[in-house]
């Protein structure tokens, strides 16, 4: 009896852990299967050459490079504010800070990331961007900078956690010995520290990279809604974030051309983040045991 | 010999060194002071516009055209459904997963792929999550853009979230525990149900919480699923329409008059309010259960 009860609760167990095992095959047909019936009516030749994308238009351009670029671009902001502030408060929070500041900052930082997105979406429009306007007056009221910096900020934390998690697993005797040598805390940090928790802080890298691709409020709200095929970041874009959350306000029929560019939208999304993962998932556990 | 004017050198070099040390390490304050300077102008901005628009009725009006007169009061139910259903689903189904990975599947080819999944999901974005959703829940099995189908979505969404953090807290309760309830003659699924997760509930809690906070947040995929920015009238069914708060500041942002803006700032003040209250929880457990084992 004994044994069958624990057999049963065994299998319970099991079905629960292969939800997740179904989980990503779902993803992965209902992206592909909506995909393949939109590439049937769309040559995916013109989906990755052609550089307009006016799918709710008359005259209809199925190509992905304007979405491309517009996450790209929002992405590339985003990246370089948070990666050299991220970088810099993980070095000191790890390498200079008293312990007790470190130990009440690092929570509050991590707010940063707790805050919904939606909420930085309604920074970005209506503080960020009429403050740029005050510096750059030929900025439009939707554009990619303001949504890139105001994303940037919201994955500092990603960043500085992640990476200072991984510079302050990396043994003292390292730090030590580089003192010894008369280095200062400047050249132990970079030269030893850093060099020695490489691993862990390209994951942090690869994870914020990841988040700002697939981020959808912020760019939805202030980046604009018109895809075209530029790198500057005054004008209105749109993300491939941003062009689903556009058709799924509109009235949009199922089996319809429109509803399945979202799919065809959707599963490239998936392929980079999903690529990405796979990177840093390697990396984790490639070098996972190195100082434990 | 060292001459003097090697020395003089090497002495110049050290204070150059000095110099750039302390320079980085204002550097460092600095970056770490912006982090936490936008934070506070961020919620002092958003106080500002908002304060004054929180009333009582507010919370309880429905929604309208004219801004004076809207409230929050459909879409907060509608959040409160969301998170209520969510926490049914995922609580249970993310622990038993957590539970099955960590105590009964052993090492090898199966356990390394479901440990990749789960980490891959981990990182999937929310909106796609959200298409996953409309295929399957609202088109599938016919949910139409119910509360039902948003808080399946959601689930999903935080479940990988919640089996990481159920296995870290199993994996941090001793084995003296295990040890001694096997020796007094108790069964595996004893030994886990008395004693592994009471000792890791505070972990678990933590993780659920968190989980759920970022659920209540939570706006592409609900979008996506068909989440409506006007319901008439608040939820009373899990397959009645409905809307969250965070759709509903959305909707308010997108609209020209200066009314809207104001009410999204009161709102969106609602919302922090519900996460940060949250999130406060979370460490409070975090920090108690820490204790616990050291």
């Amino acid at each position: 009896m004994r044994k069958f009860k624990e057999g049963v609760i065994e299998k319970t167990l099991l079905t629960s852990a292969l939800i997740t095992v179904a989980v990503t095959i779902g993803i992965v047909s209902v992206l592909a299967f909506e995909a393949i019936r939109f590439f049937k009516e769309v040559s995916i030749i013109d989906f990755f050459t052609d550089t307009q994308w006016t799918p709710l238009f008359t005259d209809k351009h199925y190509g992905i490079l304007p979405l491309l670029s517009g996450t790209f671009l929002t992405s590339a902001i985003a990246i370089s504010v948070a990666l050299p502030i991220g970088l810099s408060i993980s070095i000191y929070l790890s390498e200079y800070a008293p312990k007790s500041f470190r130990k009440t900052v690092k929570p509050m930082l991590e707010l940063l990331a707790a805050i919904p997105t939606v909420v930085y979406g309604f920074f970005a429009l209506i503080v960020v961007t009429p403050f740029l306007q005050g510096i750059f007056p030929n900025l439009s009221g939707f554009n990619s900078l303001s949504a890139g910096l105001v994303m940037g900020v919201m994955i500092i934390p990603f960043i500085s956690s992640i990476s200072e998690d991984a510079l302050h697993a990396v043994p003292k005797e390292l730090r030590e010995a580089s003192y010894g040598m008369g280095a200062t805390k400047l050249q132990t940090a970079f030269k030893v520290v850093v060099p020695a928790a490489s691993s862990g802080i390209i994951v942090s890298i690869i994870l914020a990279i990841s988040r700002a691709i697939g981020e959808t409020m912020i760019v939805a709200i202030a980046a604009g809604q018109q895809p075209r095929l530029t790198f500057d970041p005054t004008v209105p874009i749109e993300t491939i974030t941003s062009y689903i959350v556009q058709v799924s306000l509109g009235d949009v029929q199922h089996g319809s051309i429109e509803y399945r560019t979202i799919f065809a939208a959707g599963i490239t999304l998936f392929t980079f983040t999903f690529i990405l993962n796979t990177i840093s998932y390697g990396i984790r556990k490639k070098y996972q045991s190195n100082y434990e | 010999m060292v001459s003097e004017k090697n020395t003089n050198q090497i002495m110049n070099k050290i204070r150059v060194n000095r110099w750039k040390d302390q320079l980085f390490k204002v550097w460092g304050v600095a970056c770490t002071l912006i982090g936490l300077i936008l934070l506070v102008v961020f919620i002092g901005d958003i106080l500002i516009d908002g304060i004054m628009r929180i009333d009582w009725g507010f919370v309880t009006d429905l929604p309208s055209r004219k801004p004076e007169k809207a409230g929050v009061f459909t879409a907060l139910m509608g959040s409160l459904w969301v998170l209520v259903l969510t926490t049914f689903i995922a609580f249970p189904t993310g622990v038993a997963a957590a539970i099955y990975l960590e105590e009964y599947a052993k090492k090898g080819r199966f356990s390394a792929i479901l440990e990749i999944n789960i980490s891959n999901l981990a990182g999937v974005p929310s909106i796609i999550y959200g298409l996953l959703g409309l295929e399957i829940f609202v088109r599938i099995l016919g949910l139409g853009a119910s509360v039902l189908a948003g808080s399946l979505t959601l689930s999903l969404l935080i479940l990988p979230i919640i089996i990481v953090a159920t296995r870290e807290s199993i994996k941090a309760v001793p084995k003296t525990i295990r040890d001694a309830s096997y020796a007094l003659g108790a069964s595996k699924w004893q030994t886990i149900w008395n004693q592994i997760l009471p000792a890791a509930s505070g972990g678990i809690l933590t993780g659920v919480i968190l989980s759920l906070s970022r659920a209540v947040g939570e706006t592409a995929p609900l979008i996506v699923v068909g989440a409506l920015a006007y319901v008439p009238f608040a939820p009373g069914h899990p397959l009645d329409d409905f809307s969250v708060l965070p759709i509903q500041i959305f909707n308010w942002i997108s609209r020209p008059q200066h009314g809207f803006i104001e009410n999204a700032a009161a709102a969106i003040i609602i919302l922090l309010l519900v996460t940060f209250m949250m999130n406060g929880v979370a460490v409070y457990y975090r920090n108690k259960w820490q204790k616990k084992w050291k």
